[in-house]
C-alpha cells in the first residue's frame, strides 16, 4: 500500500480493494445496477423475475441485440454511427429465410430440412450482411459521405428491400436445424451445459493464469496472489451458477410427453429433462469472445482505437484509416447477419417487422454499456451488459404490468440518464 | 561535397490556388541540423509535411541518398526511415504510452497477436534513456503532462532507428528543463549520424541547434544560410522582410 494512504478513510479501502484486483469501477457500477435492478423486479414480481425460467428467457431475448452491440461499439468508436443494423438484419433474414425455403428446396432441388440447407444458408446469409456493411463503409470511408446519411439512406433501403423481396409475407416455417440458433429450440442440455461450463471455467482461470505468468516474465508487477485467487473465485462462480441456473430450467412435461409419444415410446414416471445453455447463448458468447481478442489484442483492434482517439494521429501512423472504415462496417455487416440467424430462428420465421427499432437498442446497449460518442472508449462486455439491463428493463417492467407506451418512456429516459452519469463519472475521474 | 540525406528539389503544392510551397528546394547531409524558419503559413511545415508523407507535392522530386524516392503516404516515409515529431505530438489520448510508441508497427505475439507486455517493456527500455522520471505506462496518454507527452512522441521517432528526423516545433510547449532535454538529444541524434530538420520560429534555438537555416517566406525560400555566418538580426531580416543578408552566400 502507498505511504500516503495510511491514514485513508473506509471508502478510500474500499477503492484499494477494487483496484487491487483491477476491476474497473465503472464496470462494477454497471454491474452494481444490473443487479439491483434485479432483485427490485424480483419484488415487484413476488420472485417470478429471477426464476430458472424467465432468466433463460431473458437471455436467449438478449442474445439478438447483444451481438449486433458488439460491433456497434467499434462503429462508434470510430466516431461513426449505424443506423442501419435494424434494416439490414431485416434483409439478411429475408436472403436466408427465401434462401431456405424456397432456393435451395425448390430451384436446386435439395427439398426441406436436406442436412446441408441451413450451412448454406448462413453462409450466404452472412456473406450478403458482410457485402452489404463493407459497401456502407466504402461510401463513408472513401467517398466521406457521413455515417450518419449512408445509414439513414440504408435504413430505408435495406428495410424495403426485405420487404420486396418476400412480397411483405412471413416467410417459415424455418429448417429445423436452422431453428436450433433461435433459443429454445437448441439447447445443450443439462451434461452439455456442465461440460461447456467446466471447459470456460478451465479457459479463464488459465487466461489468468497465462496473463500472471506474462507479467512476471517482463519483470512487470503482479497483483497480489489473493487477488487473483478472488478474481478466479469469482470467475468460476459466476460460470458454474450461470450454468446451474440455466439447467434448472427443466422442459414442461406436456412437451416430454410429446417428444415421447411422438417416438412411440412411453415417458418414465417423474422424467425431467433441463434445457441448458442454449445455442444461441453459445454463439453470443464465442462473439464477445472473439470480439474481445480483436479489440484489446489485434492490430485491427488497435488502429480502430487509434483512429477513434486521434484520427490524425492514426493517418500520420500510417494507418489505412480509409480502409479501416470498410472493414468496420463489415464486420457490422456481418454480426447484424448472424443476429438475423438467431432472431429469425427465434420467431421460426421471417417476419416482415424483424428488427424494426433494434438499431435505436443496439446503439442504446452500446452507450448505457459505456461506449463514448465522442470516440475512443467502449468496450464489448460493457455492450453485452448495457443490451442485457435494456433487456431486463423492458421484460421486467412488462411482467410488473406497466402500459407499453409507459415502458418506452422509461426506456428512453433511461438511456439518456445513463449517458449524464456516464460523463458526470468520466469527469470525476478525469478520464477521458 | 557529399551526396545529401535528403535533397527536396523545386517542391511546388498549392491548395485551392494558393501556392503553400513554391519551388522550393532544400537538402539535409548526415549529422546535420537543418532549421527551417519562417512566419506562420510560411509553409515550412507544408514543406516538412510532404516529406513525412502526409502530403503529396503536385511537383519536384525527393531524393534521398540520391535516389529519387516515391513518398505517397506516411507509410512510405517510415519505410525510407524518415520519422517525424508533429507540432501536436499526434498521439492517440486514449492509448498507453506503448501503444502510441508502436502504433502502426506493433510487435505481435508468435500467433500474430499484439505482444502488450513485450511493447511495455521496450517503452519502459527506451524511456529510461529519454526521460529516466516517467513512470506513467499503464495510463492513457491524456493523463500525462505536456513534457511527458513529448518524450512519448520523441520516443516514437527515435525508437525505430530514423535517418532523417523530422521535428516541428518540439520545444514549443516545453518547460526550460524538458527544451534543455530536447537539445541534448538532439545533440546525441546528431553524434549518431542522423540528419534533423527542427521547424521552429524561435530564432535563439535555430542559432543554438542548427548548422544551417532555411527561410521561408510566403511558400517561397528566402535562402539557406550557415548559422555561423550570419547574425539573429540577418535571420530576422530574412523572415519578416524576405531579404538576403549582404555579403552572405546563400
Amino acid at each position: 500500500m502507498p505511504q500516503h494512504d495510511t491514514n485513508a478513510l473506509p471508502t478510500a479501502q474500499k477503492r484499494g480493494f477494487f483496484q487491487t484486483l483491477e476491476i474497473d469501477l465503472r464496470l462494477l457500477g454497471m454491474v452494481g445496477a444490473f443487479v439491483i435492478l434485479c432483485i427490485g423486479f424480483d419484488f415487484a414480481t413476488g420472485g417470478r423475475f429471477l426464476t430458472p425460467r424467465n432468466i433463460f428467457n431473458l437471455t436467449i431475448q438478449t442474445v439478438s441485440v447483444a451481438i449486433m452491440a458488439t460491433g456497434m461499439v467499434f462503429v462508434i468508436v470510430t466516431r461513426h454511427i449505424d443506423l442501419s443494423v435494424g434494416a439490414l438484419l431485416a434483409t439478411c433474414s429475408a436472403i436466408m429465410a427465401m434462401t431456405q425455403t424456397q432456393f435451395l428446396p425448390q430451384v436446386l432441388g435439395l427439398g426441406f430440412d436436406h442436412a446441408l440447407t441451413p450451412w448454406i444458408t448462413i453462409v450466404i446469409g452472412v456473406i450478403a450482411g458482410t457485402a452489404i456493411g463493407a459497401f456502407h463503409g466504402f461510401l463513408v470511408g472513401y467517398l466521406t459521405i457521413p455515417a450518419f446519411i449512408v445509414t439513414l439512406g440504408g435504413l430505408l433501403v435495406w428495410r424495403n428491400v426485405a420487404w420486396y423481396m418476400t412480397s411483405g409475407k412471413t416467410i417459415g416455417p424455418l429448417d429445423t436445424t436452422f431453428q436450433k440458433f433461435g433459443g429454445i429450440n437448441g439447447t445443450l442440455g443439462a451434461s452439455g451445459s456442465w461440460i461447456v461450463g467446466a471447459l470456460a471455467t478451465a479457459a479463464a482461470l488459465f487466461g489468468l493464469l497465462n496473463a500472471r505468468r506474462n507479467k512476471l516474465k517482463h519483470g512487470f508487477a503482479v497483483k497480489p496472489l489473493w487477488a487473483e485467487y478472488v478474481l478466479g473465485g469469482i470467475a468460476a462462480s459466476a460460470i458454474l451458477g450461470f450454468v446451474a441456473t440455466l439447467n434448472a430450467y427443466d422442459v414442461p412435461t406436456r412437451k416430454l410427453q410429446r417428444l415421447f409419444d411422438a417416438r412411440g415410446e412411453v415417458m418414465p414416471e417423474g422424467f425431467t429433462q433441463s434445457y441448458g445453455i442454449p445455442i444461441s447463448v453459445l454463439v453470443l458468447i464465442a462473439i464477445a469472445i472473439g470480439m474481445t481478442i480483436l479489440a484489446r489484442r489485434t492490430r485491427l483492434g488497435r488502429y480502430i482505437f487509434a483512429t477513434g482517439g486521434n484520427p490524425d494521429a492514426a493517418e500520420l501512423s500510417g494507418i489505412n484509416t480509409r480502409l479501416l472504415t470498410v472493414k468496420i462496417f463489415a464486420l457490422m455487416g456481418a454480426l447484424c447477419a448472424i443476429s438475423a440467424i438467431v432472431a429469425s430462428a427465434r420467431l421460426t420465421n421471417h417476419s416482415n417487422d424483424i428488427g424494426t427499432l433494434d438499431e435505436l437498442r443496439v446503439i442504446a446497449a452500446a452507450v448505457i454499456g459505456g461506449t463514448a460518442l465522442a470516440g475512443g472508449v467502449g468496450t464489448i462486455h460493457g455492450a453485452i451488459l448495457g443490451a442485457l439491463i435494456m433487456q431486463s428493463l423492458q421484460s421486467g417492467m412488462a411482467m410488473v404490468g406497466v402500459d407499453a407506451p409507459l415502458q418506452n418512456i422509461v426506456v428512453g429516459a433511461v438511456l439518456v440518464l445513463a449517458v449524464l452519469i456516464d460523463i458526470i463519472y468520466r469527469k470525476r475521474t478525469g478520464g477521458a | 561535397m557529399t551526396t545529401p540525406l535528403v535533397e527536396m528539389r523545386d517542391i511546388c503544392i498549392s491548395f485551392g490556388g494558393v501556392h503553400a510551397v513554391d519551388h522550393v528546394s532544400v537538402d539535409l547531409h548526415p549529422g546535420e541540423v537543418v532549421g527551417l524558419l519562417g512566419h506562420n503559413g510560411a509553409g515550412k511545415s507544408t514543406l516538412i509535411k510532404i516529406l513525412s508523407g502526409a502530403y503529396q507535392a503536385d511537383s519536384g522530386e525527393i531524393l534521398i541518398n540520391g535516389e529519387k524516392v516515391e513518398i505517397h503516404n506516411p507509410r512510405d516515409a517510415r519505410s525510407h526511415q524518415i520519422e517525424t515529431i508533429y507540432q501536436t505530438l499526434a498521439l492517440a489520448d486514449n492509448l498507453d504510452a506503448a501503444s502510441n510508441l508502436f502504433l502502426g508497427r506493433e510487435l505481435v505475439t508468435p500467433f500474430g497477436l499484439v505482444d502488450d507486455d513485450a511493447m511495455e517493456a521496450e517503452t519502459r527500455k527506451i524511456m529510461a534513456r529519454l526521460n529516466p522520471n516517467f513512470q506513467k505506462f499503464s495510463e492513457p496518454v491524456s493523463a500525462l503532462s505536456g513534457g511527458q507527452r513529448q518524450s512519448v512522441a520523441i520516443a516514437r521517432a527515435v525508437y525505430f532507428n530514423a535517418r532523417i528526423l523530422i521535428m516541428d516545433e518540439p520545444t514549443a510547449a516545453l518547460g526550460p528543463h524538458e527544451t534543455q532535454m530536447v537539445a541534448e538529444l538532439i545533440q546525441q541524434l546528431k553524434a549518431d549520424g542522423i540528419g534533423i530538420f527542427l521547424i521552429s520560429h524561435d530564432i535563439h534555438d535555430v542559432m543554438e541547434l542548427c548548422d544551417r537555416a532555411s527561410v521561408m517566406k510566403n511558400g517561397k525560400l528566402v535562402g539557406v544560410v550557415d548559422v555561423d555566418d550570419v547574425t539573429d538580426d540577418d535571420l530576422l531580416g530574412m523572415i519578416i522582410l524576405g531579404k538576403k543578408p549582404e555579403g552572405v552566400d546563400c
